[in-house]
């Protein structure tokens, strides 16, 4: 373990664990956030993503685990806590019952805004959503989207430090989606610390520095994007050829060859028709990389392309998370 | 660290105040934007003061003063009852809005906020006593317009009425407060505050305890609302208030307290 201290790290939990009844659902996980970063939590549904989020934002209490939150100790202190963080969860947080307008004068209120910066404050964020046109009608009408921009909205007027997000775009079509991927990306460039959960793998790998992924309660892998996808096997080397006559002279010595070639004899290659190209496969070292191209020269192959492929997260979450027979279209899906 | 974690404690209670307020103002944004709850509660006891007065009224003013009452003798002897039976059936708007609040997320980010943490049930009491003193003043003013008239009251006594009335809702409505925190969902709030509009008709809101059989009279005796509405009569109508006074007062004391416990309790709880 590093010697780092609970201050410097805007979210550090050491073995957190939370059950209901005999129902383990955090057995015991260790997060550490810097300051700053965008942390991103994986993991299917049921995982307990959101039970994570709900204890680290003060909502329930653990039942063991030492966690510091802006460096405040979510056990003696959660007032200290709640004063450094914004929380958008799962199901929108809003009034539905009031305007858009009065939802926002209300959080300035509630942080004891003077009268007129908390009616800057809520213009200016209510401007920064694209919820102007919608500010004098009640919320109740708003579409998922707007019900989302809202309720991020709504947890920025405080100006919170730390931000926890719970599957913010779950629910969202795909431009709503990247509209809010560039409101995150907008919140760390101004320094914010973001959690975020999402069981979409593309959100994580666009947005966290770093992702943990969650699985039946225990953290199964951690690391960035890159680290993660070189756990898993899957990777390769993809060589393409313009010339059909060397394509078919390349894919009989791969065959014939294949045994000799330390990094192919594992696997070995396999060719494959379309496009011309054959795939042998590789986890992108240098080392790989140097015996295929070694092996490429004494056999007398010149591919017109070579690209080296590192699997991406959807081959990490479902070797990480038990559940790789899932059918492609559920994969698709994912995506 | 050398600096108080916690502001001192004049304050924290100005926070609380601050907190209270806001939560109080939006309670009552919504009351003013969707009224039909509380209006449709009124209902109740305004039909019941007209039924019993117009319909029922020359039968039951038999049963008062020895058999020679007549109708404006019962609205007399009725109001009182109405008005206490008015907070009753009003507050389970209390009991249905908190229920109603408590499914929606903004609860959850309410409680990972650094506000006064009584404050979202502190805004719902006194938004809902403003709403049954608002309704009280209603039908206070129906049966003024029907023909009710106090017969003796001083500045004094009209004080007293309206301090115990207020005190009532208040302790009503934590009551109603606790209902909503226990009930899964806002029609299960409703049903469980049902006995708030019972309990007034086992009372002696509309005959005299001496009308009611042996065996049940000291329920009807003894439950919270008789003391209140002989209390109540006594300082409007001049009748004999007795040890009602004291017997309203401590039911309710005891039920604000025992409404304000139960409800914070609920609160404190993890929410699931």
């Amino acid at each position: 373990m590093t010697t780092t201290t609970p201050h410097s790290l805007a979210i550090a939990a050491k073995g957190l664990r939370k059950a209901y009844g005999d129902k383990t659902v955090l057995d015991g996980i260790d997060l550490a956030v810097p300051a700053g970063t965008v942390f991103s939590l994986l993991g299917p549904n049921g995982a307990g993503k959101t039970t994570a989020v709900k204890i680290l934002s003060t909502l329930i209490t653990a039942d063991a685990g030492e966690l510091h939150v802006g460096g405040h100790d979510l056990a003696t202190d959660p007032q200290a806590v709640r004063a450094a963080i914004g929380v958008t969860g799962q199901f929108s947080a809003v009034d539905g019952l009031i305007t858009g307008e009065e939802n926002m004068l209300l959080m300035a209120d509630l942080h004891l805004l003077p009268r007129s910066e908390g009616r800057r404050t809520a213009a200016e964020l209510l401007e920064r959503f694209d919820l102007v046109d919608a500010a004098q009608k009640p919320v109740s009408t708003y579409s998922g989207g707007m019900k989302r921009r809202l309720d991020i909205a709504m947890t920025l007027v405080g100006g919170p430090r730390i931000i926890f997000l719970d599957e913010p775009t779950t629910g969202l079509d795909p431009r709503s989606r990247h509209n809010m991927w560039g409101i995150i990306r907008e919140l760390v460039s101004g320094g914010v610390t973001v959690f975020l959960t999402t069981q979409y793998l593309e959100e994580a790998d666009e947005l966290a520095d770093r992702i943990a992924v969650l699985s039946d309660g225990r953290i199964a892998a951690e690391g960035s994007a890159e680290e993660l996808k070189r756990l898993v096997p899957g990777g390769h080397v993809r060589l393409r050829f313009a010339d059909p006559a060397a394509y078919r002279s390349a894919a009989v010595a791969l065959r014939e060859v294949t045994p000799l070639a330390p990094g192919l004899a594992r696997a070995g290659g396999t060719p494959i028709d379309e496009a011309l190209s054959l795939q042998i496969p590789s986890d992108g070292s240098q080392r790989e990389l140097r015996s295929i191209l070694d092996w490429l020269d004494s056999a007398g192959i010149e591919a017109d392309e070579l690209t080296v492929h590192t699997p991406d997260l959807d081959d990490v979450f479902f070797a990480l998370t038990g559940t790789a027979d899932v059918p492609d279209q559920l994969r698709k899906a994912v995506r | 660290m050398s600096t108080p974690l916690t502001p001192a404690r004049p304050a924290r209670f100005s926070l609380a105040v601050r907190h209270s307020n806001t939560m109080l103002r939006r309670n009552l944004l919504h009351a003013r934007r969707y009224p039909s709850l509380t209006l449709n509660l009124l209902l109740t006891p305004i039909m019941l003061l007209l039924l019993f007065v117009y319909i029922f009224g020359d039968v039951m003013s038999a049963g008062i003063g020895g058999g020679d009452a007549d109708r404006s003798d019962y609205i007399a002897y009725l109001v009182p009852g109405l008005l206490l039976m008015t907070i009753g059936s009003t507050v389970i708007g209390a009991a249905v809005s908190v229920s109603m609040d408590m499914t929606e997320g903004l609860i959850a980010r309410f409680r990972t906020m650094a506000i006064y943490r009584g404050s979202v049930l502190v805004g719902h009491v006194f938004g809902s006593v403003l709403q049954v003193l608002a309704s009280l003043v209603l039908v206070g003013a129906i049966a003024v317009a029907i023909g009710f008239r106090s017969t003796d009251a001083t500045a004094l006594e009209w004080l007293a009425a309206f301090g115990l009335l207020a005190l009532f809702t208040l302790a009503f409505t934590w009551i109603a407060v606790g209902m909503g925190m226990a009930s899964p969902n806002p029609e299960a709030a409703a049903n469980m505050a049902t006995p708030l509009i019972v309990l007034p008709l086992i009372s002696s809101a509309f005959v005299p305890l001496d009308a009611i059989p042996g065996w049940f009279r000291p329920v009807a005796e003894y439950q919270p609302f008789t003391p209140a509405i002989e209390t109540l009569r006594g300082l409007l109508l001049g009748t004999e208030i007795g040890n009602n006074w004291w017997i309203a007062v401590v039911w309710c004391a005891g039920l604000t307290a025992l409404g304000y416990r139960w409800s914070t309790a609920l609160f404190n709880r993890d929410p699931k």
